[in-house]
C-alpha cells in the first residue's frame, strides 16, 4: 500500500530553527509534522511565538538548523540555492496578510507575473491567469487596478496569483489579518473551496474562529509546537 | 568529448528536482519597462543628467566639426596662395647690408607659379616730419599717419580695389616718379576725397601727388592705413629701410610650398640663409588645432554632466530598490533568483540611461543647427556622433545601475516580506 501511496507534501523530522545571537533564539523548537496532500492545517499561537518562522521554514525562505524537511519526497536540505528557489516558485504559493500586489499592474498582470519565472508564452501566462481570476470569482474586474478593488477582492487577486502556479502547497500568513468579518468569512469560503478541490493548505492565522475552519490546528508557543486532537 | 558533456549535462538535468527558474530577455525588459513607466515624472527626471551629458557631447562634437568646416572654407585659396618672405640677414651675421636685391621683385615673379611679388616696408620718416596735405598745415593731432615703401608687385599681390585713379606701376618706380597711392580711410583723414583737383600729400616735406585711392585690400590690410609709395622714390629721399624689408608674393593655387622653397636661392645664390620664406599654414593642421582646443575643455563638460546624470540615475534606482523591498520579496517566493532581481533593475537603468542618451542626442543635434542657423554655417555632425550617443547613454545608464541592482540582489525575501 505504502508504495503506491504519493509522499507526503510537506515532512518534517525533527526541524528547529535557532536564530544565532547573541543571544541565540530558539524560534522554533525541533518538531514533527507532515502534511498531506489535501489537508487543510491551520497555525496559531500568540504573537512572537514562532509562527512566522515556521512559515518561513516551510516556505523556502528560511532554512531550518536542524532536522530534515521533505517537501513533495525532496529532501530540502541538500538542495542548492537554485533548487531552492525554483523549488519554491513551482510548489509553493504565498499568501499575505498584506497582499503584495504591485500597485501599478492590473489584476491580470499580478496574477501573470507569478509565471514570469518559468518557461511560459506571455499568451498562455496571460490565459492562465484568467482562468485563475475566474477561479477566484473575479472574472469582471480582471483588468482592474490594485487602487480600484476592495481588500477582499485584492486578497483574491492574491490567491489567484498563488494558483496560478498549480502550486502543491499553499501557504498563508494571516490572510484575513487586514479583513473585516465578513469579507474574511468570504475568503475563508474560498479557500476551503479550493481546499475541497484538493489543495493543500496550511494557514496561520491567531484568530481562533479562523483556526477552527481547518481539518487539523497545530499550536505553537515559545517555539513548541503541538497538533491539537482531530476534530474530524 | 563533446558528445560527453552533454550527456551528462542531460543526466543533470533529468537528476534535478525542479526546472531551474530562468527569466527570458523579453521579460526583463517588459517588467523593467513596467517599473519605469509607473513612475513617468520621476523616470523623465531621472534622465535629465544623461540628457545634459550626452547632449553636451553631442553638441560639443557637432559644433567642433562645424566650426572647424568652417574655418576649412575659411581657409580659401587667397591664403593658400601667400608666401612671405623675411629678411633674416641680420640674424645670420652683424654689419650686413640689407638683403633683398634692388630687383627682387622681377628675380620672384619669374619663378614658375609665382603672380605678383614685391618688397616692402615702413618709411621712417624724420621725427617732426609728418604727412599732411598741404605744405603749411599743422600736423593734426590724431597719431602719425604711416608710409610704406611697396613696389608695385605688391600692389597688384594685395588684390585691392580701386575707388579712384590707378596703381603706380614699374615706370613710376623705375623713374624715380614721386606717386602715392592711399587707402580710403587715410585719404579721409588727410580731407582728400577727389581726385579731380590733383591732390598732393606732403611727407615731410616731399611732395607726392596721389594717383590712386584703394576701398579695400584681400591681403596686407593695413595698407588701407598707410600712405603707399614706390621704393625707388622712398630709397632716393630717405635712404635705404631702417626696419627690415619683407615681400609679398602671390602663387598660382598649389605653388605656394614649391615657390616657398625656391624664394631664398632666387633671391640671393650666395646668401639663401638670409632669407626666411613662410609658406601658408597646412589646413589640416590649422583644423586639429582648433579642434583640440574645444575638445579638451567641453568634452571634459560633457564628461561631468555624464558622471552627474550617473549619480542621477544610481541615485534613484537605489531609492527605487528601497520602496519596492517588498516586491522584490514578492518576486523571490515566486522563483526569481536574486540575479533575475538584479538584472530587472539593471535593464532598468540601462533604460533610463539610454532614453536620455536619445533625448539628449536629439537636443544636442538641435543645438548644433541653431547655432549653425544662427552664425550663417553650415551645421555638421558626423554620424558616428550620433550614433554612439544612446549607446553613451546605456554605457552610463549601466555602471549606474551595477551599485543599486547588487544591492536589490542583496535583499532578503524574510526581511522584505516583513512588512
Ligand atoms: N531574524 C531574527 N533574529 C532573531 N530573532 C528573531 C528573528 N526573527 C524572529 N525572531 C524571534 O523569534 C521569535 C518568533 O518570531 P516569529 O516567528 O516572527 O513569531 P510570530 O510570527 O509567531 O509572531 C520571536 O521571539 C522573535 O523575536
Ligand atoms: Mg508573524
Amino acid at each position: 500500500m505504502s508504495g503506491h501511496q504519493p509522499p507526503p507534501v510537506v515532512e518534517l523530522r525533527g526541524v528547529g530553527l535557532t536564530y544565532p545571537g547573541p543571544p541565540p533564539v530558539e524560534a522554533l523548537r525541533p518538531c514533527e509534522l507532515t502534511v498531506r496532500r489535501g489537508d487543510f492545517v491551520t497555525v496559531t499561537g500568540p504573537s512572537g511565538a514562532g509562527k512566522s518562522t515556521f512559515l518561513n521554514l516551510v516556505g523556502l525562505l528560511d532554512t531550518q538548523t536542524c532536522g530534515t524537511y521533505l517537501l513533495d519526497g525532496l529532501d530540502t536540505g541538500a538542495l542548492g540555492d537554485v533548487d531552492r528557489t525554483a523549488l519554491r516558485g513551482r510548489r509553493i504559493g504565498f499568501v499575505f496578510q498584506s497582499f503584495h500586489l504591485l500597485n501599478y499592474r492590473t489584476a491580470v498582470e499580478n496574477v501573470a507575473l507569478a509565471l514570469v519565472y518559468r518557461k511560459m508564452k506571455r499568451v498562455r501566462r496571460v490565459a492562465s491567469a484568467r482562468e485563475a481570476l475566474a477561479r477566484v470569482g473575479l472574472e469582471h474586474r480582471m483588468d482592474a487596478l490594485p487602487s480600484t478593488l476592495s481588500g477582499g477582492e485584492r486578497q483574491r487577486v492574491a490567491i489567484a496569483r498563488a494558483l496560478v502556479g498549480e502550486p502543491s502547497l499553499l501557504l498563508c500568513d494571516e490572510p484575513t489579518g487586514n479583513l473585516d468579518t465578513a469579507t474574511a468569512s468570504s475568503i475563508l469560503s474560498l479557500l476551503d473551496e479550493l481546499n475541497g478541490a484538493g489543495l493543500t493548505l496550511v494557514v496561520i492565522t491567531h484568530d481562533a474562529a479562523v483556526a477552527r475552519r481547518g481539518g487539523r490546528t497545530l499550536e505553537i508557543r515559545d517555539g513548541r509546537m503541538t497538533e491539537q486532537a482531530v476534530t474530524c | 568529448m563533446l558528445r560527453w558533456t552533454r550527456a551528462a549535462r542531460l543526466f543533470r538535468r533529468a537528476e534535478r528536482a525542479v526546472e531551474p527558474s530562468r527569466l527570458s530577455f523579453a521579460d526583463v525588459v517588459g517588467e523593467s519597462l513596467a517599473g519605469i513607466t509607473q513612475r513617468p515624472a520621476r523616470s523623465v527626471l531621472t534622465s535629465v543628467g544623461t540628457v545634459l551629458g550626452v547632449g553636451t557631447f553631442v553638441a560639443v562634437l557637432g559644433l567642433t566639426a562645424t566650426a572647424s568646416s568652417q574655418i576649412d572654407s575659411r581657409f580659401n585659396s587667397l591664403m593658400a596662395t601667400e608666401v612671405s618672405v623675411e629678411d633674416v640677414s641680420r640674424e645670420r651675421t652683424e654689419f650686413v647690408q640689407p638683403a633683398f636685391p634692388p630687383d627682387a621683385g622681377r628675380r620672384v615673379e619669374a619663378l614658375n607659379g609665382v603672380r605678383d611679388a614685391g618688397v616692402y616696408w615702413t618709411v621712417q620718416l624724420p621725427a617732426r616730419e609728418a604727412v599732411r596735405a598741404a605744405p603749411v598745415q599743422a600736423a593734426d593731432g590724431g597719431g602719425r599717419i604711416q608710409v610704406v615703401a611697396a613696389s608695385p608687385g605688391v600692389l597688384e599681390a594685395a588684390r585691392p580695389s580701386v575707388a579712384q585713379g590707378r596703381l603706380f606701376d614699374d615706370w613710376h618706380d623705375a623713374s624715380g616718379q614721386r606717386v602715392a597711392v592711399l587707402g580710403a580711410a587715410t585719404a579721409a583723414r588727410l580731407g582728400i576725397t577727389t581726385l579731380e583737383t590733383r591732390p598732393a600729400v606732403f611727407l615731410g616735406d616731399e611732395a607726392f601727388s596721389v594717383v590712386g585711392i584703394i576701398d579695400d585690400v584681400q591681403r596686407e590690410p593695413e595698407l588701407l592705413l598707410s600712405v603707399v609709395v614706390p621704393p625707388k622714390a622712398s630709397l632716393d629721399i630717405w635712404g635705404p629701410p631702417r626696419g627690415s624689408a619683407k615681400m609679398l608674393v602671390a602663387t598660382d593655387l598649389g605653388a605656394a610650398n614649391q615657390v616657398a622653397s625656391e624664394i631664398p636661392l632666387a633671391l640671393d645664390p650666395a646668401h639663401p640663409d638670409h632669407f626666411e620664406a613662410v609658406p601658408p599654414p597646412d589646413p589640416r593642421s590649422l583644423r586639429t588645432e582648433v579642434t583640440n582646443d574645444l575638445d579638451d575643455l567641453f568634452l571634459l563638460l560633457a564628461g561631468v554632466c555624464l558622471v552627474i546624470g550617473a549619480v542621477g540615475i544610481a541615485n534613484t534606482t537605489l531609492v527605487s530598490v528601497m520602496e519596492r523591498t517588498g516586491e522584490i520579496g514578492l518576486r523571490r517566493t515566486l522563483g526569481a533568483r536574486g540575479r533575475h532581481i538584479s538584472v530587472q533593475f539593471l535593464c532598468e537603468s540601462s533604460v533610463l540611461g539610454t532614453l536620455g542618451g536619445l533625448v539628449g542626442s536629439a537636443l544636442g543635434v538641435l543645438g548644433v543647427v541653431v547655432v549653425a542657423l544662427l552664425r550663417d554655417w553650415t551645421p555638421v555632425v558626423h554620424p558616428l556622433t550620433v550614433t554612439s550617443a544612446p549607446g553613451v547613454g546605456l554605457v552610463t545608464g549601466l555602471l549606474a545601475g551595477f551599485y543599486p541592482a547588487w544591492r536589490a540582489s542583496r535583499v532578503q525575501p524574510v526581511e522584505a516580506l516583513r512588512r
